[in-house]
């Protein structure tokens, strides 16, 4: 291929355009080379991990069970005004699915969803239900006869507001809110509040243990970063064998440790610092869910410390020093404000780890300690009331996600390091 | 980080308070580790130590704990779970791990830091969370309670621990080394599997075995989708805590100590090869 060039000793005008078509080529070779390589994993994540979270998100909003279920009642409650009971035509639907679905065995689920939003309707619709033979046209009659509640225009609210299967009203009850038959959302009492409350005491215990970790590691990585290398890798073999030790060996030796025949109380009782009789509860309450978590996060805040407070140059402080300052001037003014970079690290990284436990606040929590990942645990495996465990994953997704931005920015994803 | 000899009393006492202090937290860290290894040797079925131990009487220790691991159905059966899910989970995320790094690492690729964030997220979310969300999943594709569903999850949480030692690795990759391989007549594959493979390839094992350990140890996802069949050793450890927690556990713990000394033997001297290679140290 020719190459011509002008008098002037440019390209011709033709010639600049291939190149840069070429050039432009190239380029978006080389980046559909580089894409090609992430979308295997890209792809991968997208489905075996996204997904799942991305359904989940969908589960919190939906609700099929009633619309499903009771598929004729809602379609029929679709036009009804809500003003005055609902007349002869909407019963007869009620009475259909009642039939279809004592028939199907299928009324029992609409029912027990009913019960979640107003306690009393499953006992309603299942003693209708068991009163099926007495149900007969006209059906408003009936039904209203067999069980005063159909008689109840609030009742009717509660079908017609689920049965369109999209809600809030997981949400509203994990915000320990209830919605009234009118459907004003207001705070349930105090006394009743579950989920607030655990949100909370999970941040509140959570920011305890990284406080934990920080006045523990912070100590422990500055002797680290400033003793002899050779001497400094023998240490961190103390830091790291716990990393590595899985999580529910440590667990497990915790519950050694700490119960009331464990090794630290007869230790205690030997000493003769407490009597036989008095040994003290340290395990199945918050107590024991701070110690041990401590000790397994505890690393993570090490790791990170020790790695900035390696690039700290120890002549600064000498240098502080020889300029007249006292050990904690020096301290305070020089070598803290260099090192908060691997503070703020280390914490928001052991915050984002705590807030999400579950194994260990469900080992040794007992009832005090325990996390809002152990409700999630039981909404999914005990009550199996799926949507509200959807939904309190989905506030703690949130919220995980806000601080991990946070950490982003302060840290930036790139400088995550392991061992 | 000596004393000087010019130091007053109280700065004296500072530095002995302090030593004293991390020697404390030292102790802290490793306590629990150390108190295992005695325990699981107790004659009798406690959790602590009994007199004849701590008289060092040969009668109070025994071997039974790990007797009755070693011939119980339940954990040879948890055991072989383990190894299948953790050697397939490991060798899938190595595989896709490492070629995402490669690729993340061109400075070509677009949106490199959503992609960063979306491939490292399984290390982020939670881990009840992402077991909700995959019991529900997982369940509607019909891969729940199944060997194919343990190795898929396992996969995706093991693969952020591969993607970030190896872009550590490639961080300080020489590239001229790829071009000098291409001058001299090289195929970009010859290239890769006789200049980048060995460069990356303490990265990539690092990683791999991250990916292993968390296969390995990992229980929340477990207790969601692994089926009747599935139960791994976290698995079989957790329901034995929780319903009567016997010394066996103990034994169990010992030996997963041992395992978890070897790895971190087998990390520490590839990160140390890593930096040598890498001129870091």
């Amino acid at each position: 291929m020719s190459i011509s060039v002008e008098a002037t000793g440019d390209l011709a005008l033709e010639e600049q355009k291939r190149l840069k078509a070429d050039l432009h080529r190239s380029l978006r070779r080389n980046k559909i080379r580089a894409l090609m390589l992430v979308a295997p994993l890209v792809v991968f994540i997208v489905v075996t991990f996204v997904a799942p979270i991305g359904n989940m998100l969908y589960r919190s909003v939906n609700d099929p069970l009633v619309s499903e279920f009771m598929p004729l009642t809602t379609s029929a409650l679709e036009n009804w005004d809500e003003q005055e009971l609902p007349d002869e035509a909407i019963f007869a639907a009620l009475a259909q699915d009642i039939l279809q679905g004592r028939e199907a065995k299928t009324i029992g689920k609409a029912a027990k969803r009913l019960n979640y939003e107003q306690s009393g309707m499953r006992s309603l619709v299942m003693g209708s239900v068991r009163k099926h033979k007495k149900i007969q046209a006209p059906y408003k009659e009936s039904l209203i006869k067999i069980k005063k509640g159909w008689g109840d225009i609030d009742n009717w609210k509660v079908i017609k507001r689920l049965g369109s299967g999209l809600t809030a009203s997981y949400y509203i009850n994990a915000f320990d809110m209830e919605t009234s038959p009118e459907g004003e959302v207001s705070f349930v009492p105090e006394k009743e509040q579950i989920y607030l409350k655990l949100f909370w005491r999970t941040l509140w215990m959570s920011m305890l243990i990284t406080a934990m970790t920080v006045l523990l590691g912070y100590p422990v990585s500055y002797l680290l970063a400033s003793l002899p290398l050779k001497t400094a890798n023998m240490l961190m073999i103390l830091v790291l064998l716990p990393f590595w030790t899985s999580l529910l060996v440590r667990t497990s030796s915790w519950i050694a440790m700490l119960q009331a025949q464990g090794i630290l109380n007869d230790l205690l009782v030997w000493f003769g610092i407490i009597a036989d009789e008095a040994r003290i509860q340290m395990i199945y309450n918050a107590i024991g869910t701070v110690v041990a978590m401590t000790h397994i996060l505890l690393p993570f805040m090490i790791l990170p410390l020790y790695s900035v407070m390696k690039t700290v140059p120890p002549s600064y402080l000498r240098a502080a020093r020889s300029l007249g300052a006292t050990p904690w001037t020096a301290f305070w003014q020089v070598y803290l404000p260099q090192t908060v970079p691997g503070i703020s690290a280390g914490a928001i990284l052991v915050f984002i780890l705590s807030i999400g436990y579950y194994i260990t606040p469900a080992l040794v929590g007992g009832q005090s300690g325990q996390f809002i990942g152990n409700l999630i645990a039981y909404h999914m495996q005990g009550s199996l009331n799926w949507g509200l465990a959807a939904a309190l994953g989905v506030m703690l997704l949130v919220v995980v996600l806000g601080i991990y931005g946070i950490y982003n920015r302060v840290v930036g994803t790139n400088s995550v390091k392991l061992g | 980080m000596a004393i000087p000899a010019y130091a007053g009393t109280l700065e004296r006492t500072w530095y002995y308070t302090f030593r004293l202090f991390c020697a404390a937290v030292f102790i802290f860290l490793i306590a629990p580790i150390l108190v295992i290894v005695p325990l699981s040797f107790n004659a009798e079925p406690y959790f602590s130590f009994t007199e004849g131990m701590l008289t060092l009487d040969p009668e109070a220790y025994s071997l039974r704990w790990y007797e009755e691991f070693l011939t119980s159905d339940r954990w040879i059966e948890s055991i072989k779970n383990s190894v299948i899910i953790a050697f397939f989970a490991t060798i899938l995320s190595a595989v896709l791990g490492t070629l995402a790094a490669l690729g993340l690492n061109r400075s070509e690729l677009p949106f490199k830091g959503v992609i960063m964030g979306l491939l490292i997220s399984p290390m982020i979310v939670p881990l009840i969370i992402a077991a909700a969300g995959m019991f529900f999943f997982y369940s509607k594709l019909g891969i729940a309670q199944s060997y194919v569903g343990l190795i898929l999850a396992h996969t995706a949480l093991g693969t952020p621990f591969v993607v970030i030692t190896v872009t550590a690795t490639l961080s300080g990759f020489d590239h001229t080394l790829i071009k000098a391989g291409a001058s001299l007549g090289a195929t970009p594959t010859y290239t890769f599997f006789k200049v980048t493979m060995p460069l990356i390839m303490t990265g990539v094992i690092s990683g791999a075995l991250f990916a292993m350990m968390t296969s390995f140890d990992e229980v929340i996802v477990a207790i969601f989708i692994a089926g009747v069949e599935q139960r791994t050793i976290p698995l079989q450890m957790w329901s034995g805590i929780r319903e009567q927690i016997s010394p066996t556990i103990l034994a169990v713990a010992t030996i997963l100590i041992t395992f978890s000394i070897i790895m971190l033997t087998t990390v520490e001297i590839l990160r140390r090869r890593s930096d040598r290679i890498r001129g870091i140290s």
